[in-house]
């Protein structure tokens, strides 16, 4: 067992905690800094429920060591809004009645968030390109091509929804 | 699903993680991005006593284009997917990255980590195969280049030592008159393919098919070259019919696996649509139509 200290920007945050190497960044965040807003799906790679952002740019953090994130910026879904007062790209989903379970939800909107960042007017052809990588197993994906539409049609907000 | 327990080991130089891999051999895995390797240890599918992680050697990724393109190993999909100077020289490459997993994956994967694993149904080793490419091999020994027909042995097994490192990846710059092709078929966006197809297909002067390659990805347990296909189309008018009778030629000469995704004779078949189709747009491409 190899224990290793790690130090993470995680939504405007600095934070530091020792860990087992073989530790996943999911689990990192989840049981070491208390950040439960990221879902462990598949633990594989391939549900696309534990995506987050790294440096910007999306990431399956079940598929990424804790370690290996040292030194990074990360951006979890417990960065954007609250429950009293959802972000901008969150009310886009829930009024396109894109969330049935929320299991996949954190994947999905921190895809999106990413997605919308680099092109804030995909067409429908790329937002589902783009988003073949989440499975839903509610929504049908259609409520939430919707709500990626829509946030697009709103904007993501003076800050781009997330403290970094 | 947990990973289980490895002596971890995080160089920042080559020289570094040579002597890593000297000092451990095949009691190491080479940690790269990790997009195949983490599920492998999640499954218990591997179970190396060390990593050896590589992604803080800053030597091992950009790309280089000088008469001939070099790929540092660590280079992300992302990266090269993104790269102008990748797209105007190695275009066949370019378009095939797009077809590798899905966004997120491509964030973390590496053109040499995909080569090294060698997954008979990725893209990138499909790639090395048809642009008769090479890859660099290090080792505390010194380096060699290995051809990509001599690197694939088996399924995802590579003719690496134990000790060595794969460093780079070198292809060619795609010629005049020359024009490619690459399409894959899954069931799913983004699943490994059930056949994947690269051609490249050059012209002579006189307008009649100088060289032709087609490497096929997912039909045999490594990259395959189809190369009766291939011989049957030089000299020949660049025709439908021609690449038709050479979709046909190819898929006779598999014998693809037959598994709950496809069958082998479902293989077969999207292997004569895949070549054709692909023949026929390298064709095009080569003529400059596209």
């Amino acid at each position: 067992m190899t224990t290793q200290q790690v130090s993470i920007l995680v939504n405007g945050v600095q934070r530091e905690a020792s860990t087992e190497a073989r530790r996943t960044l999911v689990d990192f965040l989840r049981d070491e800094l208390g950040l439960t807003g990221t879902h462990v799906g598949c633990e594989h790679g391939i549900c696309g429920a534990c995506t987050v952002l790294v440096d910007g740019e999306p990431v399956r953090s079940c598929l990424m060591l804790a370690v290996q994130a040292s030194g990074t910026t990360v951006e979890t879904i417990d960065g954007l809004g609250s429950p009293d007062s959802l972000s901008p790209l969150q009310q886009s989903f829930r009024d396109s009645h894109g969330f049935q379970c929320g299991f996949c939800t954190p994947g999905f909107l921190m895809t999106t968030l990413a997605l919308l960042r680099q092109n804030p007017d995909p067409t429908e052809e790329e937002i589902r390109h783009r988003l073949s990588g989440n499975i839903c197993r509610c929504t049908g994906y259609q409520s939430i091509v919707e709500g990626v539409k829509r946030a697009a049609k709103v904007g993501l907000g003076p800050n781009a929804e997330v403290a970094r | 699903m947990k990973l289980p327990p490895f002596d971890y080991r995080c160089p920042e130089t080559v020289d570094e993680a040579v002597e890593l891999l000297s000092q451990y051999g095949d009691e190491a895995k080479v940690l790269a991005g990790g997009q195949s390797l983490l599920p492998m240890l999640a499954m218990r599918l591997a179970r190396p006593a060390v990593l050896i992680d590589i992604n803080r050697v800053a030597e091992l990724s950009g790309i280089r284009v000088n008469g001939e393109v070099a790929i540092g190993a660590l280079t992300r999909h992302r990266t090269a997917e993104r790269s102008e100077a990748l797209a105007g020289a190695v275009p066949l490459l370019a378009a095939a990255l797009r077809w590798v997993g899905h966004d997120a994956i491509r964030t973390r994967g590496t053109v040499g980590g995909s080569i090294a694993h060698a997954d008979p149904a990725a893209e990138a080793p499909a790639v090395l195969r048809a642009l008769d490419g090479r890859v660099v091999a290090t080792s505390v020994r010194g380096q060699r280049t290995i051809d990509g027909a001599a690197l694939f042995a088996g399924f995802m097994t590579t003719s690496l030592e134990p000790d060595e490192l794969l460093t780079e990846v070198r292809l060619p710059v795609a010629g005049e008159q020359t024009g490619w092709s690459f399409d894959e078929f899954s069931r799913r966006s983004g699943d490994f393919a059930l056949v994947g197809c690269a051609t490249v297909v050059t012209l002579g002067s006189d307008g009649t098919i100088a060289a032709a390659c087609i490497s096929l990805s997912g039909v045999a347990g490594v990259p395959y070259r189809a190369v009766d296909a291939e011989a049957s189309l030089v000299g020949a008018v660049p025709a439908d019919g021609a690449f038709a009778d050479a979709a046909a030629v190819a898929a006779a000469g598999i014998d693809p696996p037959s598994d709950l995704h496809g069958t082998a004779a479902y293989r077969k078949h999207l292997t004569s649509v895949l070549v054709r189709r692909g023949l026929n747009r390298a064709a095009s491409r080569a003529r400059g139509e596209s």
